[in-house]
């Protein structure tokens, strides 16, 4: 769905154009590189988790974005593929199984439980589908904490990656390899998703998404094309459980739960569901605000939220929908246009932002911090938040950033249409 | 787009990870626990407790060794173990050596795991785990190791001192054993009726049985089955939102005896249960609060009340853990060389402003000390909870509770 | 047998709750088709704002204007947020009530910290109110179940009686013709909105006591709502009614006794396995009912969708 895509030349020739690798090549070039620019093992962590957000996402987005299903227990299917996982890693044939087709059993678990689940889950789209995920998603949750023999109960399960056979010399010991490790999943499993997307069912799942009917009056069963996109993003979702068990070695029931089922919709969502590569910056952005933020703000949870309703509001397409809409100003060379405009509207928002931020903060403070600590750190300042001095300076930047961004916004506006509008006469 | 975004967020990483190199002499203590979500509360108030026993104990004092502070930095695992193997991994890259945890057996379960692992395959930046709250017995039995150690009693020695205070009444004669589904529960009952049959076996247990954790909206059918047993006490391991839910239900519906538990205090429980519970909820647990150990404990208690004016010092053995870490910082000369330390917190006797001796078994480290039996009550209440003027009045104590008790544990030690 | 009558007695005020809470979120998922996360937020607002009024002016003020406002911000929800989000589709509309769950609990963490607030019942109603053999029926419960049956019966009467009503009900089953017809259909649902929200207050003002006010309450009932409104079917107030005591009484029964899996698969012919904890069915068999009872809404909501996905008592698919 990338304008690649649309471009009906590239499929014309039906080749690899240089135009449709390219995005695989940075890709897969960024994956190789990362490591070397941030090297400390919590960033390889961190990225190690961004690309199994990256993997669940997409393959949620199989659902969501291109199938039209909106799941609210996505996490089932990469739970129980983790699970198997960890249990195949506790096996005494595991010592003669290379670590990295570890994954596959995951996928394969996955496959079977969306087998089995989609058998009568896909019967329906709609709120059929939505409450039948949500019943199932439910259940098995609770089943985690029941059935200790397979879920550990709440404590989970837990193996070692090492005891696995050495693939080419290596044990697995290291956080880079196992971000090596993840890494090669991650780029082939987007590019089969990528592929499956291009594929007939890929295409006629979208149709369904769009139009059942006229999708059956073509000679196609809507349950049926369903079924294959369910079955698919369950084997993908399963890909995920398992490198979350080789990265972390432990699986429990918060995999399979209704919190990571709802966080992936948001993660998909804030991203985009309607360009291939919006689950990835959803992934990328949420991870990061999950670990990092909250390194540097007790309530970064309450900034989330504001996020997504914002987002929600102003951004249904997501951050990806956002930069697609330049791609029109990019073809045609008038880019430049808007860097103006967007300084001139961009900047005072940041700061009314930054300005609400900082009340928010202080009022935080004041309310939560000790007796006779009235001391804070705010953006690298240290101030005290009885003065009245840093009320004032936050509540200016907000009012006066918001005036700003108001009077400006329709500027950015005009501009942008203009900058996406082809000129008269080059027509 | 991809490039650049990815490029940004690689600048946030950076600025986040990246500045954070070790800038002082100060020995760094991480605290794992919630302080975001529903768990926060009882998060927050710890990390109090951690910095304010850091400052009183340790910093103000002079500090260890030649003048160095203790610092507790925050991370926020949202009770999740995956985030907190996350932070685990981000702690240990800014060089912190010492991790503090306590809420959740399960986020216990996947540190002392996942430090094992790293100190294994990391010989150079091992860490020590000081566990200071979370009471599954399986990690100083069969899942222990050498790197972890328990401040805390677990649930088997809790149940122990329990169940000694319940056969010594004799007014009992049948008890309903309710707890949560979940490893914990499960330990906490199997516990129960194992020395229940022990101490008394003419006690009748009429019920034993778990529901689901965290579910459970109304626990009046609960209550019913309760009252319908003719149950003379109630054991429960039940914590949070289901401790409350489960107290006030029955005590609603016409239970009268009494009810032991492990974690019906503070957090703002005991505002919540009031005047309702008097006399009836009481508690297991470590350190003397009401009657004070020490005058230096009422000090220090008063001085954290003037701090936090909303805080509570529920969990009195944080201070012991600090204390303990200081000494065998001390006696082991070093702070970096965790095996040292780790040496010397094994078979450390301690004397706890709270009251009492202490003593870290070095077979399973598993702190051994006087376990408390209190009520939940408004009279001869000196320091309250929740500033609601109820508190826990201490009734009896078990010296040196399960100081001989059996452990399955095999330590690995390092050479 | 007098513990049936208690247990009966017991899951009516649970149904009754429920219903509360299920009554004005049909409506709006029916009208608007909006699957409101948020639903069940505004039942802890409700009890969060009954809190706040209550220390001020005791109990009953709270039970007056909690509700108001709840259906105040509500109503401002709907006409600043919601309908906004209405022109990009559904999935937008249900993420954005996604997003206003998460934005509401941490707004109520913020102005209200993360322990449990101590809201208590009034004194009056403190006590039991009679007793069965030797259980008490606590007074509260009287009124909770007196209180839910008068706003039902308001419900009704207003819905089947006024022209408001009729409006209403023709909006749920034809929302384009009744557009077509020249209502005022935004209106309407700002109104449904405002109304259904404000009903989830009510429901949180008078549970918040017994069942405890704190920042998780939302979460805690949060999915049994929708559960709730599909079992009963769209639309059909009579269907969440019926549903509502179903799970009431669904929950309680599993709960109050204890129906062994042992003794079911015995009862069918099974072998109990020798020595049971070595066995991999163990947790089978040693399954009992109050540790399933909260999620069998959920299965029956599964059963009830594969074999008739239009719920108990719905004309049109859910």
């Amino acid at each position: 769905m990338t304008d690649i895509s649309q471009n009906p030349q590239a499929r014309q020739h039906g080749g690899v154009t240089l135009r449709v690798a390219m995005p695989w090549i940075v890709g897969a070039f960024l994956i190789l590189v990362l490591p070397f620019v941030f090297q400390s093992n919590s960033a390889i962590t961190i990225m190690n988790q961004m690309s199994i957000t990256i993997i669940f996402a997409l393959s949620y987005n199989m659902l969501l974005g291109q199938g039209g299903m909106l799941s609210f227990g996505h996490a089932v299917y990469m739970g129980m593929g983790g699970f198997l996982c960890v249990h195949v890693m506790n096996w005494d044939m595991f010592g003669s199984l290379p670590l990295p087709v570890l994954p596959i059993f995951g996928g394969i678990m996955g496959m079977v439980m969306a087998l089995i689940i989609g058998s009568f889950s896909t019967r329906k789209a709609g709120t059929v589908f939505a409450m039948i995920s949500l019943g199932v998603g439910e259940l098995i949750a609770a089943c985690s904490v029941i059935i200790v023999v397979f879920f550990g109960g709440e404590e989970g399960i837990s193996g070692d990656r090492t005891y696995g056979m050495p693939f080419l010399g290596y044990e697995f010991l290291s956080q880079i390899e196992v971000y090596y490790l993840i890494g090669f999943w991650l780029f082939v499993s987007a590019l089969l998703m990528f592929l499956f997307s291009r594929t007939p069912i890929g295409r006629m799942a979208n149709a369904v998404r769009d139009n059942p009917e006229r999708a059956e009056f073509l000679g196609y069963s809507s349950r049926w094309v369903r079924f294959n996109s369910f079955v698919a993003a369950g084997f993908f979702a399963g890909i995920a459980g398992g490198l979350f068990a080789i990265s972390y070695e432990i699986l429990t029931e918060e995999n399979l739960n209704l919190v990571t089922s709802g966080s992936i919709l948001l993660v998909t969502f804030l991203g985009g569901v309607g360009v291939f590569f919006g689950p990835i910056i959803g992934a990328i952005v949420f991870t990061l605000l999950q670990t990092v933020l909250s390194l540097e703000t007790e309530i970064w949870s309450l900034y989330v939220g504001a996020l997504f309703v914002a987002t929600v509001m102003f951004f249904p397409s997501g951050l990806a929908g956002v930069l697609m809409m330049h791609a029109p100003a990019f073809k045609l060379g008038k880019w430049q246009m808007l860097i103006v405009p967007y300084i001139k509207t961009l900047v005072p928002a940041a700061l009314c932002i930054v300005g609400i931020a900082g009340i928010v903060e202080i009022l935080f403070h004041a309310r939560h911090s000790a007796v006779g600590e009235t001391e804070m750190t705010l953006f690298w300042i240290t101030f005290d938040h009885t003065s009245i001095m840093p009320w004032i300076v936050f509540a200016v930047l907000a009012i006066v950033g918001f005036w700003i961004t108001r009077k400006t916004a329709p500027d950015l506006v005009e501009a942008w249409h203009a900058a996406t509008t082809p000129d008269e006469v080059s027509r | 787009m991809k490039k650049f975004v990815k490029l940004s967020a690689a600048a946030m990483l950076s600025m986040a990870l990246g500045a954070t190199a070790v800038a002082a002499e100060n020995i760094k203590i991480a605290f794992i626990d919630p302080l975001s979500g529903p768990f926060a509360s009882t998060g927050i108030n710890g990390l109090h407790q951690y910095q304010f026993a850091a400052e009183a104990m340790v910093n103000e004092k002079g500090g260890v060794l030649d003048g160095q502070n203790f610092e507790i930095v925050p991370f926020d695992n949202k009770i999740s173990p995956k985030e907190s193997l996350i932070q685990l991994q981000v702690a240990i890259d800014q060089g912190i050596r010492y991790i503090a945890q306590g809420n959740s057996s399960g986020v216990a379960n996947a540190l002392t795991d996942a430090i094992d692992k790293h100190n294994r395959r990391n010989p150079d930046s091992r860490v020590l785990f000081l566990n200071y709250a979370a009471v599954d017995p399986a990690l100083t039995n069969d899942k222990c190791n050498f790197w972890h150690f328990r401040f805390d009693a677990n649930a088997d020695i809790k149940m122990d001192a329990l169940t000694d205070v319940i056969a010594a009444d004799q007014d009992i004669k049948k008890v309903y054993i309710i707890g949560q589904d979940y490893s914990f529960g499960k330990a906490v009952a199997a516990a129960a009726v194992k020395f229940l049959g022990e101490k008394r076996s003419d006690i009748e247990i009429v019920g034993n049985e778990l529901h689901p954790i965290g579910k459970v909206k109304d626990f009046t059918p609960y209550s019913r089955k309760i009252v319908a047993s003719g149950a003379d006490a109630i054991i429960t391991g039940n914590w949070g939102a289901d401790m409350l839910g489960l107290g006030k239900s029955v005590i609603e519906n016409g239970f009268d005896g009494p009810i032991f538990t492990y974690y019906a205090a503070g957090s703002g429980m005991t505002a919540a249960f009031g005047d309702s519970a008097k006399g009836r909820v009481r508690l297991i647990s470590q350190g003397e609060i009401n009657p004070i150990g020490s005058e230096e404990a009422r000090q220090i208690y008063n001085a954290f009340k003037a701090k936090y004016p909303d805080g509570n010092i529920d969990q009195s053995r944080i201070f012991n853990v600090i204390g303990m870490l200081a000494k065998a910082i001390e006696q082991a000369g070093t702070a970096d060389d965790v095996v040292a330390v780790a040496k010397q917190l094994e078979g450390m006797e301690y004397d706890s402003m709270w009251g009492g001796k202490l003593f870290m078994r070095p077979q399973d480290h598993q702190l051994i000390q006087n376990m408390h039996v209190g009520v939940h009550t408004d009279e001869n209440i000196e320091f309250d909870y929740d500033n609601s003027g109820f508190g826990i009045l201490t009734e009896s104590t078990v010296e040196m509770a399960s100081m001989d008790s059996a452990t399955t544990c095999k330590m690995r030690r390092p050479e | 047998m007098e513990l049936i009558l208690v247990n009966i007695i017991d899951g009516l005020v649970t149904g009754l709750l429920l219903f509360m809470l299920s009554a004005g979120l049909t409506l709006i998922f029916s009208m608007m088709g909006v699957l409101n996360f948020a639903h069940a937020s505004f039942y802890m607002l409700g009890a969060y704002f009954a809190y706040e009024i209550s220390t001020y002016l005791g109990f009953w003020m709270g039970l007056l204007v909690a509700p108001l406002l709840v259906g105040v911000v509500g109503a401002g929800v709907e006409r600043y947020g919601l309908r906004r989000v209405h022109q990009y589709g559904h999935v937008p509309e249900l993420i954005f009530t996604f997003g206003l769950a998460l934005l509401i609990e941490e707004l109520v963490k913020f102005i209200w910290g993360n322990d449990q607030v101590p809201y208590q019942i009034p004194e009056i109603l403190e006590g039991a109110a009679f007793t069965i053999s030797s259980y008490n029926i606590p007074a509260y419960k009287v009124f909770m179940i007196f209180l839910s049956l008068i706003i039902f019966g308001g419900l009704l009467y207003v819905l089947t009686k006024t022209r408001v009503g009729m409006i209403i009900q023709a909006a749920l089953s034809y929302p384009r013709t009744v557009e077509a017809l020249g209502h005022n259909v935004p209106l309407v649902f700002m109104g449904v909105f405002g109304v259904g929200t404000a009903l989830a207050g009510v429901a949180g003002v008078i549970a918040g006591p017994v069942l405890s006010t704190f920042p998780g309450m939302a979460f805690v009932l949060g999915s049994i709502v929708f559960v709730t409104i599909v079992i009963g079917g769209l639309g059909s107030l009579g269907g969440a009614l019926c549903a509502a005591l179903i799970i009431g009484w669904l929950t309680t029964f599993a709960k109050a006794y204890n129906v062994r899996m042992e003794d079911i698969l015995t009862g069918i012919g099974f072998e109990k396995p020798e020595p049971l904890w070595d066995s991999a069915w163990s947790d089978l068999w040693t399954l009992t009912s109050p540790q399933i009872a909260d999620i069998l809404p959920y299965l029956l909501m599964v059963l009830i969708l594969v074999f008739r996905p239009y719920g108990l008592f719905g004309k049109r698919d859910v």
